[in-house]
């Protein structure tokens, strides 16, 4: 059956500053379809969506609607043409009811009468299978059940072409089935649907067409019939391009953390973890691969002690076989704890026990170096919180991907945010200012932050400099674990090196790197092992030298039960 | 009985004074800023009220009209107080809590000026029992109830019929609990801000107004005015911002604060000159039992409008 075309986009281009979100899309969306928007993370879909629904306005290019041009300035301009989104993040009054939500802004001839709309919301839905109650509060809804009023609100003002923005990423499988059903009802019902995604199964299971955008262009759009898995994936990551970066073979490498049998689950009680197991090495860069919110914030945050764990050990290995115990990270009484254990031998080999000693002389021998591990540490991190951590003379360094929110104060200067780290040394209670703000200068002078100085708030640095203070920081922290979340997001190209060259340069020094990162080339080239994970469970880790762009696409997109299904 | 029943009348007519600071200041509120002005509102209300009058209380134009001069002079005073504020807040995004206080001292301030200007004579002599009207020339308890006594029930019953069955009054809580909601639906959050912390502040006016014509009718009684600002905003958590709730909660706050003079007359309890401020304290202990109360019980229609005392702009998209 040929359908009408509903909306035309014609070389449709958004900057955003120096990057381009969309480049010279042409797009068609016709009726009665349910049109699939597929790409990697960053590669314009919702800001191309955006456009259709007004929040954005393109800087070039032409919308048709119904092959008429439209200017859509706003959302109220958008719902004239018929147009409506549903968000990823739900707006909507917790407070409120289901149909008092649904009717707010709406202008409508008579008097205010929920009662009556109690019944509209109560058809619509009905009308296409979906299983609300009008009168019930927000705050007492599943997440779906708000994704159903988010729908429903579109529907009541009579939308014809609806957008959803990765609806199934808070769903359970069962319900993102319960919404297919819907969609399906709608499109037979001559609506335009928009899925916007990433989920290759859902594609290929729902949708009638597949737009592929890559870096911000529109690659094709092919029909799902007379495509496969293998060809989409290789459309939406494209080829592989070399950027140079340099990569030493790694020397040494040791187990420095292992993680087993870890599951997590987020506030709402969904698994966002579920039965990983990995190991990173000293001397090695491990990547971590995967569609954005797959778990990969959770897994470094359990980590580092911010997180909640169900179940499973994170364990961390200190090479300090036959190396001084020191008071850099450990206070007198866990040395003490740790001598009581048989921890300790002397320089001569002689077994260790401070039984019946003054602290006055531990602490001198101590200080002299004179007493050594027997073996490696073996410190579990499981249920710490980050001072425990420390405490534990666990050196372990995360540069979160929220830089200015987790990682460093934005008001403050360099060097007080220098300090975050060292806040609890100085004397007496008086903080020690005078190291920090060497530190800081330190850090201006040898990574090259542009800055006026080291008092100036960090958030008036740009984006490159902030994370150049941030990395610079923990690496001064000599860390033996180094974690980082997206480092090079938002970052220009010699930026970016620079922090690459950060890491290589921990690496050579033994550190075991963690790196979660979006672009595949990069990680290819950077990293020694990439860990790639979807939706919380580890689809496998490979070795970056030989592996292919389109496997690590494979295996971050398909679903697990397919992939379960492969493995045996 | 006839004590008791002077008291209660008193009570509620003392309460009236409460009701229009609080109802004032929960349609403020329910758009999402917190008026500490209020006090200063107040005074200012009765500023404005009392200059009116003082030109036009010994006019020969019906009484009527004077009364309704007064109310609207009252209320214009008061709500332009409240436009500063919304310009602050709203436009400026001053801190709400420093702008509402700021408020106050000046509030409270200018009305000590003007009010020490004006002729107590031309404004309360004479206009004062036009207030009374309908019940001016009866001899019992009830002659302390007037016209704006009633005004106050009326607008506190309004009050909450606007903002629990009319679609303003969804959109109004809709922009006080989740202004980026309404924003996205095409509700003019700006503008609804506006109107409330205006329209709000002008109806807290008259509650000063009320309290220095009809309730206390004396010169003096504004210098007094200011504690009640703050006694209203108190009664705003009282009553869990529901405005016709204002109705009982004024005259249980009535009963409290005055309880100390009235009991000295009942069955012969004694009141020590000490104990007179312990039981003026009252009416804060229960506001303070009440807010444990509804806290422990966390339901969520009881508590404060969620975004209230932030500052909401569109920020980047």
């Amino acid at each position: 059956m040929e359908h009408s075309i509903a909306i035309e986009l014609k070389g449709i281009t958004k900057r955003f500053g120096q990057t381009v979100a969309n480049r010279n899309v042409d797009l068609d969306v016709r009726r009665g379809e349910i049109l699939a928007i597929l790409g990697e993370n960053g590669s314009g879909k919702t800001t191309l969506m955006n456009m259709i629904a007004g929040i954005y306005y393109p800087d070039e290019g032409k919308i048709f609607f119904n092959g008429k041009e439209v200017i859509i300035r706003s959302p109220h301009d958008a719902f004239e043409h018929k147009i409506g989104m549903i968000h990823q993040h739900f707006k909507l009054v917790d407070l409120f009811t289901a149909a008092e939500n649904v009717i707010l802004g709406v202008h409508e001839k008579g008097g205010y009468d929920l009662k009556s709309v109690n019944e509209r919301v109560s058809q619509i839905a009905q009308k296409y299978g979906f299983h609300i109650d009008p009168k019930k509060k927000i705050y007492d809804m599943s997440v779906s059940e708000k994704q159903t009023v988010e729908i429903i609100k579109v529907l009541y003002r009579g939308a014809d072409i609806l957008i959803l923005d990765e609806p199934t990423a808070v769903l359970t499988p069962k319900e993102s089935d319960q919404l297919f059903d819907v969609l399906q009802r709608m499109k037979e019902d001559g609506k335009s649907i928009i899925l916007i995604t990433h989920k290759m199964n859902e594609v290929l299971a729902v949708s009638d067409r597949v737009a592929v955008l890559r870096k911000g262009e529109h690659v094709a759009t092919v029909n799902t019939k007379e495509t496969n898995q293998s060809e989409l994936t290789e459309l939406m990551v494209g080829k592989k391009i070399s950027l140079n970066i340099e990569r030493t073979m790694p020397i040494e490498t040791k187990k420095r953390l292992i993680v087993k049998g870890l599951k997590v689950s987020n506030i709402d009680g969904r698994k966002v973890l579920d039965d990983v197991s990995f190991h990173a090495n000293g001397g090695e860069i491990l990547g971590i691969a995967g569609i954005a919110g797959s778990g990969q914030r959770e897994l470094l945050e359990a980590i580092s002690g911010l997180q909640k764990i169900d179940e499973g050990e994170i364990t961390f290995i200190n090479p300090k076989k036959n190396k001084p115990v020191t008071f850099f990270h450990k206070s007198l009484q866990t040395v003490k704890d740790l001598a009581a254990q048989n921890a300790f031998h002397t320089e001569s080999g002689h077994p260790v026990s401070f039984e019946g000693m003054p602290s006055k002389q531990i602490k001198k021998w101590v200080e002299a170096g004179e007493i050594l591990f027997n073996e490696d540490e073996i410190i579990n991190l499981r249920d710490k919180t980050p001072l425990q951590i420390r405490e534990l003379g666990v050196r372990l360094s995360f540069v979160p991907e929220d830089r200015l929110g987790m990682g460093l104060v934005g008001s403050m200067g360099i060097a007080d945010n220098m300090m975050l780290r060292s806040y609890r040394k100085g004397k007496a209670g008086f903080l020690d200012r005078r190291r920090p703000r060497q530190l800081a200068d330190e850090i201006i002078k040898r990574l090259q932050v542009s800055t006026p100085g080291s008092s100036t708030p960090v958030r008036r640095l740009s984006g490159g400099n902030v994370q150049k203070v941030l990395v610079g920081r923990e690496i001064a922290f000599s860390p033996k674990v180094f974690m980082a979340a997206y480092p090079v997001r938002g970052l220009d190209i010699n930026s970016s090196y620079t922090i690459y060259e950060l890491l290589n340069q921990q690496k050579k020094n033994g550190v075991a790197v963690i790196f979660v990162g979006e672009d595949l080339d990069v990680l290819l080239e950077l990293c020694d092992r990439i860990m790639v994970i979807n939706s919380g469970k580890i689809s496998g880790v490979v070795d970056a030298r030989n592996a292919t762009k389109e496997q690590l696409g494979m295996m971050m997109t398909k679903s697990t039960e397919d992939h379960a299904k492969e493995m045996v | 009985m006839n004590v008791w029943l002077n008291f209660l009348v008193d009570s509620l007519a003392f309460g009236a004074t409460f009701i229009y600071g609080s109802t004032g200041e929960i349609i403020t509120e329910k758009s999402g800023h917190l008026n500490l002005g209020i006090p200063g509102i107040m005074c200012m209300g009765g500023a404005g009220g009392c200059y009116m009058l003082n030109l036009i209380g010994q006019s020969n134009i019906h009484p009527a009209l004077i009364v309704l001069f007064g109310i609207c002079a009252s209320f214009t005073a008061a709500a332009l107080m409240g436009l500063i504020y919304g310009f602050l807040t709203i436009t400026m995004r001053a801190n709400q809590n420093v702008t509402g206080l700021a408020l106050t001292t000046f509030g409270a301030g200018l009305m000590k000026v003007i009010m020490s200007k004006l002729d107590a004579t031309v404004y309360l002599v004479g206009p004062r029992m036009m207030f009374r009207w309908p019940f001016a020339h009866r001899q019992d308890a009830l002659q302390t109830l007037g016209v704006m006594f009633f005004l106050a029930i009326v607008l506190a019953i309004g009050a909450s019929w606007v903002l629990y069955r009319t679609k303003v009054g969804l959109q109004l809580r809709a922009v006080g609990e989740n202004p980026a909601t309404a924003d996205a639906v095409g509700i003019n959050v700006t503008k609804y801000k506006y109107v409330a912390t205006s329209v709000g502040a002008g109806i807290a006016g008259l509650g000063g107004f009320y309290y220095i014509i009809d309730y206390m009718a004396s010169q003096e009684a504004y210098l007094s005015l200011e504690s009640l600002g703050w006694l209203s905003i108190a009664l705003v958590i009282f009553v869990l911002w529901r405005p016709h709730m204002t109705i009982i909660g004024s005259t249980v706050f009535g009963f409290l604060f005055s309880c100390s003079s009235y009991i000295a007359n009942i069955e012969g309890i004694t009141v020590t000159m000490a104990a007179k401020p312990l039981l003026k304290m009252l009416p804060y202990v229960v506001t303070i039992i009440v807010l444990i109360i509804s806290s422990i019980r966390n339901k969520r229609e009881n508590q404060p409008p969620a975004s209230l005392g932030l500052p909401y702009f569109r920020e980047e998209r």
